[in-house]
């Protein structure tokens, strides 16, 4: 479909001897809608700085469009960026916010030219009637909107979003994920959105590019990176994820706790140690003499849509996702279709994952992510 | 139990009102000090300003004012220019400090602030040392034979009367120069202060926009900072134009200021504790004019200090 924008090529970034990225290389496509996804500190925001022109890389080539930009200064570039607190001209109001990108540009604008398309900019992000507004008299959601218009009125053909809706109550983040969504495909140019948060991934991106310890661990679609993640790290990070060490012991058969189960994956020697992901919501309870394994319940939480309960096989937990209600204690069977499997091989981050002993605290640490995100990165 | 309840809200109530009072009870002797060493002193000068030395009400200490119209001029002159000057040396000083590591930045700043631990008139009188007919830039100057070569080119003009100094002291530069020097970190610390507060990330924005160096100083860095340089400007006008110690000292009262004016109603000869007091009042009056216009230009920033 769409041709190559920007190719990185090893790039490597240190910061006072701490390795930041570790020789990464990543092919862009023009307009599509990719997301660097990763906890703080695995190199995201500084993918992205390199790409934007504020930092250069210690070694490897950035590309754009075919030619090298590693020495061009950030004002050459045809990328604009959207910053995590906005970074909005507090001397300015809205409109001179928007037209400022337009007002530095030689030849000079026309006055007409220039409020013809802070308009535009204006309608595209909702924001008609506020020209005249003061930025700090906005709310956070309008500041955002402002620094989206503020971006893309030079017209730039790529995007960088570093975490912009960091800062936005969840339900706000969900109208603007949606939105933003809508701009783009509006405006049809290339974001390139970094975020530590795997909803907002997966909800928007055409691409997601999964980063730990300033490295790539996957690159795929988000239904590739859901489904078949291809470490303990993916698996744990995009969704919930139990995590069993098993073997492959043919094509399409795995062992774990001692029997074998059907499974749809292939491809590895036998009798291969493996990583063994079942997603928490491919479960299903069934009555203990049907069941392919049986375990007991040792946690509820009731979560709205669904009940998350923790149950023991053999003092392993699992985190099962149901819409039926099982008491603590109880004595259950599961059965797990052969769709429900994801084998992946042996990795670095084998055994870290995928263990719900501490799952409150697990829970809890998620959800504080979204305000430790603020001050993210080197 | 309810009646545990009750009175458990009551004491919290008044545990509150403790709590208030006892906060504001901190500011009580400062309030004290206010009002004692200058609402009252305030008060005394307006009252002495607008009474005869026999004690009725009379306007004459103004209309006599009119005579000193020059003195007038020239302070306000002489401390803007010194104003002006502070702004030109103290805002490149402020940006270059700005931009160097947090750690050099206190050593800069360390250095700017040395002066002001001398006492300020051991520092103006070094300024004099340096400044006479005979002090030490003369004697440099006469020492690599400059005003020899001077006098070598007027030779045979029989008008022309040899040099052997350069007039220094005693003159307005000599003054502007004693309030630059004396003034300049009022202006350089507001400055830095302002400007390392920019939110680099805004900087960024500028450049990410298309904005070259020269542009982001000029349309990002330099009204952010003008908070800053407003602040400079009170710092260093309100105390230059009612100074007399640098006026007295390196001018050796040839140049009058407000300041040497004032003074001398009170402890001169020309003793009138009534005309010194008027002229203050009017001091103050324009002193307030100016800064307020000066908050005018800095509206939505946060405003200057009012003296």
């Amino acid at each position: 479909m769409a041709k190559e924008l920007i190719r990185l090529e090893n790039c490597r970034k240190e910061f006072d001897g701490e390795v930041v990225l570790d020789s990464i290389s990543l092919a862009i496509q023009d307009k599509e809608f990719l997301t660097l996804l990763g906890p703080s500190g695995c190199g995201k925001t500084t993918t992205l700085r390199i790409i934007g022109g504020f930092l250069r890389p210690d070694s490897g080539t950035v590309i754009f469009d075919g030619v090298k930009i590693n020495d061009v200064p950030p004002h050459k570039r045809k990328i604009n960026t959207v910053f995590q607190k906005y970074a909005l001209f507090t001397h300015l109001n809205v409109f001179e916010n928007i037209a400022f990108g337009l007002r530095v540009q030689r030849p000079k604008l026309s006055e007409e030219e220039i409020a013809r398309r802070v308009q535009e900019s204006l309608e595209l992000v909702a924001l008609k009637g506020y020209e005249k507004r003061s930025v700090s008299q906005l709310s956070g959601g309008q500041q955002q909107r402002v620094a989206i218009a503020r971006a893309v009125i030079n017209r730039p053909q790529v995007l960088l979003l570093d975490e912009p809706l960091g800062a936005l109550d969840l339900k706000l983040r969900k109208d603007m994920q949606r939105e933003l969504k809508q701009i783009q495909q509006q405006v049809g140019i290339t974001f390139i959105y970094v975020t530590h948060d795997q909803e907002e991934a997966l909800t928007m991106s055409d691409t997601v590019v999964v980063m730990n310890k300033g490295e790539i661990q996957q690159i795929g679609t988000p239904l590739d990176i859901y489904n078949e993640p291809k470490n303990a790290f993916v698996a744990d990070f995009i969704g919930e994820s139990n995590i069993i060490d098993g073997v492959m012991v043919s094509d399409n058969t795995v062992r774990m706790y001692g029997r074998n189960f059907q499974c749809l994956d292939k491809g590895f020697s036998p009798n291969e140690p493996v990583d063994v992901v079942v997603r928490p919501e491919d479960i299903d309870i069934v009555e203990v003499s049907q069941g392919q394994m049986t375990g007991t319940v040792t946690e509820v939480t009731f979560k709205g849509m669904q009940y998350d309960i923790i149950v023991d096989f053999q003092g392993f937990k699992w985190l099962i996702q149901t819409t039926d209600h099982s008491p603590v204690g109880a004595k259950i069977g599961v059965k797990i279709d052969p769709d429900g499997f994801h084998i992946m091989k042996k990795s670095e981050y084998s055994g870290l994952y995928g263990d719900y002993s501490s799952y409150s605290a697990e829970y809890d640490e998620l959800s504080a992510a979204p305000d430790d995100g603020g001050q993210e990165d080197e | 139990m309810s009646k545990g309840k009750i009175f458990s809200g009551a004491f919290s109530a008044v545990g509150g009102f403790f709590d208030r009072f006892r906060r504001q009870s901190f500011a009580y002797p400062y309030v004290l000090w206010m009002a004692l060493f200058v609402v009252i002193p305030i008060i005394l000068i307006a009252v002495y300003a607008f009474t005869s030395s026999s004690g009725g009400f009379t306007l004459d200490n103004f209309s006599g004012m009119i005579d000193y119209a020059p003195v007038f001029v020239r302070s306000i002159w002489l401390a803007f220019v010194a104003t002006v000057a502070c702004i030109l040396i103290g805002y490149p000083v402020a940006l270059t400090i700005s931009r160097m590591s947090p750690k050099n930045q206190r050593i800069l700043i360390m250095l700017i602030m040395l002066p002001m631990w001398i006492n300020f008139l051991l520092r103006t009188y070094a300024w004099m040392s340096l400044l006479e007919n005979t002090g030490l830039i003369n004697r440099f100057l006469a020492s690599i034979g400059i005003f020899d070569l001077i006098n070598s080119l007027h030779a045979g003009d029989l008008a022309y009367t040899p040099i052997t100094h350069f007039q220094l002291i005693n003159t307005d530069g000599a003054v502007v120069l004693g309030m630059v020097y004396n003034y300049l970190p009022f202006m350089i610390l507001p400055i830095q202060s302002v400007i390392v507060k920019i939110d680099p990330f805004v900087i960024e924005a500028a450049q990410d926009l298309g904005a070259n160096s020269r542009k982001v100083f000029r349309k990002i860095i330099l009204p952010l900072s003008l908070s800053g340089v407003i602040s400079g400007i009170t710092m260093v006008f309100v105390p230059a134009v009612s100074t007399f110690v640098i006026s007295k000292l390196l001018s050796n009262g040839t140049v009058m200021l407000l300041g040497d004016l004032i003074e001398m109603q009170f402890t001169g000869a020309a003793y009138n504790p009534h005309l010194g007091s008027a002229i203050s009042l009017i001091m103050m009056v324009i002193v307030v004019i100016c800064m307020s216009v000066m908050n005018k230009f800095g509206e939505g920033e946060e405003q200057a200090v009012v003296i």
